[in-house]
């Protein structure tokens, strides 16, 4: 393949995670961490960002090493590999944010057993070269990243009426508490696929119709 | 005695794993399609939780002492072969169960709910025997929300929904409704 090519192929692998194959919104993988954390906008965005480092590491290493695996004990190393890589990013998020890591507790622990993470290293880092890999982590990482980030930020404006603690309404918002609690995560996810099959089934419809249209006068 | 007696209601219904942990919605939206399957998974979900409570608790207690940043990687390890473990045990033993259970077997390896168990009990320090209850606790309330969802989703089968709804926003709808009416239970032994 060409430079220019294998530059191209790289790109429609970032593309794709972030809205054709979106990794929560299409795949419905990686659900835990999506609705436990998607309180407010800070904690939304530390474990987005956290799972995005996770993943894309985890990606590079499981792809350089994707020729000494033993088929039969993969699972096994891709484990160890994302544990490793989530104890170092457990560390320093402490280091660095040590309000926001107590508040995400036992949650940042658990991204090892995110299987949306376990599911790229499988399906694509063991299978593909080092830079493909990581275009593909970028890309479903980020995508992960940007649904939490938008789920987290829609239920601290309901919720509590402020965005990263800022208040955006004044002091006569009555806050919709039951949005931060666990039925809101729930119920405001549910609402959010609600509108995205909706606007897709939009989109399609289109384009048949688009067809049809164009069709109809040849013959 | 009553402190046994809290860990497991708290796990069980107050503070449940799947509808306000948010612990283990994979299979909780992935399994509960029919009842019996789910309380089949319920079942061998709850014993690898009993087996991974007890093995924390010794390697906390003997090895993670003298190197805790191991603690995550040697969880994760312990549940894998323990899966692994019951998965041949339960090949030799009872075949009939083995062939029923199939897949959800292997699966349960990447149920958060288990190593979000292990992490639990650590961080708020149990014993042996609060872990085994706390275990107790957790594995029956996560079995009881997915042998309830899938009755509620075998029921909304026969009903009139929009085409637009069906599938997973319907089932995140539904589980919104259920934690709901989880979070009545709150009130319980009011001091708390």
């Amino acid at each position: 393949m060409s430079r220019d090519g294998q530059n191209r192929r790289a790109y429609q692998e970032l593309v794709k995670g972030l809205w054709r194959e979106n990794p929560v919104f299409v795949q419905v993988l990686g659900m835990c961490p999506m609705l436990a954390v998607s309180n407010s906008a800070i904690n939304a965005l530390t474990m987005g960002l956290a799972t995005f480092t996770v993943l894309l590491s985890s990606s590079l290493m499981v792809s350089s090493l994707r020729n000494l695996i033993p088929r039969q004990v993969r699972i096994s190393c891709y484990i160890i590999v994302i544990a490793t890589f989530v104890t170092v990013i457990d560390f320093v998020l402490l280091a660095l944010v040590p309000d926001v890591h107590k508040e995400l507790g036992a949650f940042i622990p658990l991204i090892v057993a995110n299987c949306m993470i376990l599911g790229r290293q499988e399906a694509f880092a063991a299978k593909h070269p080092v830079g493909l890999a990581a275009a593909d982590a970028a890309g479903m990482g980020g995508g992960f990243a940007l649904a939490l980030f938008g789920l987290g930020g829609f239920r601290e404006v309901l919720g509590s009426g402020s965005l990263f603690g800022v208040s955006l309404f004044g002091a006569h918002f009555e806050p919709w508490v039951i949005m931060l609690l666990p039925p809101g995560g729930f119920i405001s996810l549910g609402l959010l696929l609600l509108v995205l099959n909706w606007v897709r089934s939009r989109r399609t419809q289109r384009s048949e119709d688009l067809v049809t249209a164009q069709g109809n006068p040849s013959r | 005695m009553s402190d046994l007696v809290w860990i497991f209601i708290g796990a069980l219904l107050i503070n449940n794993f799947v509808l306000s942990y948010f612990l283990g919605l994979c299979p909780f939206l992935g399994v509960s399609g029919r009842i019996e399957t789910a309380v089949r998974l319920g079942l061998a979900t709850v014993f690898v939780m009993l087996i991974t409570a007890v093995c924390a608790w010794f390697l906390n207690t003997y090895i993670l002492v003298h190197a805790p940043y191991l603690r995550l990687i040697s969880f994760i390890v312990v549940i894998a072969s323990t899966v692994q473990f019951v998965e041949m045990a339960i090949k030799k033993l009872s075949p009939a169960l083995f062939r029923s259970l199939g897949i959800f077997l292997p699966l349960i390896t990447t149920n958060c709910a288990i190593l979000g168990l292990a992490i639990f009990a650590t961080n708020r320090n149990y014993g042996l025997l609060e872990s085994v209850v706390f275990a107790l606790g957790a594995g029956g309330g996560f079995m009881l929300a997915l042998v309830l969802m899938a009755g509620l989703r075998e029921e909304t089968e026969l009903s009139d929904v929009p085409a637009l709804m069906r599938g997973t926003a319907l089932n995140l709808i539904l589980a919104g409704i259920l934690s709901l009416a989880f979070m009545g239970f709150a009130g319980l032994f009011g001091s708390h």
